[in-house]
């Protein structure tokens, strides 16, 4: 078995940089924005402050792995994920991947001025589901987020829920897709404790179908739940990248849990 | 975890990746590809255009009526203010200059809204695009789909608007569809071509009302522009008159407006409509797509 480890992954010293208008030079008035333009110079336009947040990362995972990534705030976890699924072009350096990686979340399609009804099917649309698929899986969808236990919520407008329950429809929308290589980005868990365990629950089954999983996460307990390898990203370098036990003992030691 | 020194030490991570038929993650597919993937999603450009205009509207106590009461309210503005208290007519009889100047409105707010959602249909969805995978053509083609939805209420004001001055309906009202469907794909290659420049400097989004305020002027959206320019060289009518945003404005005041001849019209004009839209359709995808894998980098 461990011959025949099959590479899903594979990320060739990845460097990302993000480009950030306006934020040069710390002043921000107009006057300074004019200077800036009129005195440019040394090849990279004034006015433009550029964030190197992944330096030259390279990793291979294999299928079957489940990958945690940890680093402290800013370290440039949820950046290298984003570089893996594709959606941040990377500055030089490759990503190599089976199939289409995808990164769990529709937060973004949704609208919160919409029904619950109607943002279940556009987020099932922007995910890539089929109109068919959308319309079996509708009421699964709508049952697992639990919107309906205290009354029709489903057909008001999302901007009118709670964040809690706003948070479980998000989630129930993004999980109900099965994915090659998943991504879950920080903070997935959340609503009430009942849901909270639903969650893992559903995550747990999307590890099984899915062929490779990474997991960012700050809960060391769930890396050490369900990851078996962990990388270790600190000012978007790789730090350590080994398996769970090992890399959380020396990330607690420097983060002096 | 001591595995055995696999058979594939010593590979480059790109030799790698080529042994096991990995890809490029974020890598640009080829033209076909694109407009292949682009058409799966139509589902989802479709529902997102319609969410969009939904949306708009959802907090108003007046709900959806909006859509209709909003192009009604500039008509009627339109209709004060040169119809009655500048009683103009540009050298046209009254009962045809209102509805040509209501129709050049709506025909012209629909390409200008659709250049306007295309400057930030990537710069301004960027959560969107980072955190999901869909060509990303489908936002400006969404955005331009709406602005068209958006058309089409106006053009029940504008029926409105032109029985009431005298035009009935007729055979070549039916002409309004071609003239809105060239007029759509070149609104939409105006777009992509907007969204990839949005995308870069989104600084964009400041500037073009001027561009577009200028072009408004310069297209005989409130005079016509063979009246208006009798005395000058005829080159600068011509080149006014061949203008995308003249041009789609002409066909459809032709198709709608008894009084509105073809006397009014330049020469071969629905080959230059069709010019346009291909020329423009064509460039804009193609322009659009090149950049493909870099949107989202910001």
């Amino acid at each position: 078995m461990a011959e025949t480890r099959i590479p899903t992954v594979i990320a060739d010293d990845v460097h990302i940089v993000y480009r950030v208008n306006g934020a040069a030079g710390g002043k921000g008035s107009a006057t300074a924005a004019l200077s800036r333009m009129v005195g440019r110079g040394k090849g990279e336009p004034r006015g433009v402050r550029k964030v190197h947040a992944v330096r030259g990362v390279s990793f291979t995972a294999y299928r079957g792995e489940a990958i945690g990534l940890i680093g402290t705030n800013g370290s440039g976890k949820s950046t290298l994920l984003r570089a893996i699924a594709g959606l941040l072009p990377t500055e030089s350096g490759k990503v190599y991947t089976d199939g289409q990686p995808s990164l769990l979340g529709v937060n973004a399609a949704l609208m919160g001025d919409l029904t619950g009804e109607r943002n279940v099917i556009l987020g099932g649309l922007a995910m890539g589901m089929s109109r068919e698929e959308i319309r079996e899986r509708y009421q699964d969808i709508v049952d697992f987020s639990g919107i309906n236990e205290k009354g029709d919520f489903i057909t008001l407008p999302m901007r009118t829920y709670s964040s809690g329950m706003g948070a479980r429809l998000r989630f129930s929308i993004a999980a109900a897709k099965n994915h090659d290589v998943l991504m879950i980005d920080e903070a997935l868990a959340t609503g009430d404790r009942k849901f909270q365990i639903r969650s893992e629950e559903r995550i747990r089954e999307l590890r099984k179908e899915a062929g490779t999983v990474f997991l960012v996460t700050h809960s060391n307990k769930s890396i050490k739940d369900t990851c078996d390898r962990v990388l270790w990203l600190e000012k978007g370098e790789l730090l350590m990248d080994g398996p769970t036990d090992e890399v959380l003992k020396a990330y607690e030691r420097e983060t002096g849990k | 975890m001591s595995a055995p020194p696999s058979p594939d030490e010593g590979l480059s991570p790109a030799d790698l990746a080529a042994k096991y038929g990995l890809s490029v993650s974020g890598a640009r597919p080829g033209l076909v590809e694109y407009v292949r993937q682009l058409w799966g999603r139509r589902h989802f450009i479709l529902a997102f255009s319609q969410a969009k205009l939904t949306a708009q509207y959802s907090q108003a106590k007046l709900g959806q009526l909006w859509q209709v009461a909003t192009p009604l309210l500039n008509a009627l503005v339109y209709y004060l203010i040169f119809g009655l208290i500048l009683n103009a007519s540009r050298g046209m009889p009254k009962e045809v200059y209102i509805p040509f100047l209501v129709t050049g409105v709506f025909v012209f707010t629909f390409t200008q809204s659709s250049v306007m959602a295309g400057v930030r249909a990537i710069s301004g969805n960027l959560g969107l695009v980072r955190a999901l995978h869909f060509p990303r053509a489908s936002l400006p083609v969404s955005f331009a789909l709406q602005q068209l939805q958006q058309l089409l209420f106006s053009m029940i004001v504008l029926v409105l608007v032109a029985i009431g001055f005298g035009s009935y309906p007729s055979l070549s009202w039916i002409l309004v569809v071609p003239a809105l469907a060239l007029q759509f794909v070149f609104n939409t290659g105006l777009a992509l071509i907007m969204a990839r420049l949005g995308s870069k400097t989104p600084d964009l989004a400041q500037l073009m009302p001027f561009i577009m305020r200028t072009w408004m002027y310069a297209s005989g959206v409130m005079f016509s522009i063979p009246i208006m320019l009798r005395d000058k060289p005829a080159w600068i009518a011509d080149v006014l008159m061949y203008n995308p945003a003249a041009v789609y404005m002409d066909l459809v005041r032709f198709a709608l407006i008894d009084g509105y001849g073809s006397e009014n019209l330049p020469a071969h004009v629905w080959l230059a409509g069709l010019g346009w839209s291909v020329l423009i359709g064509v460039a804009g995808f193609v322009y659009f797509w090149k950049a493909e894998e870099r949107y989202g980098r910001g």
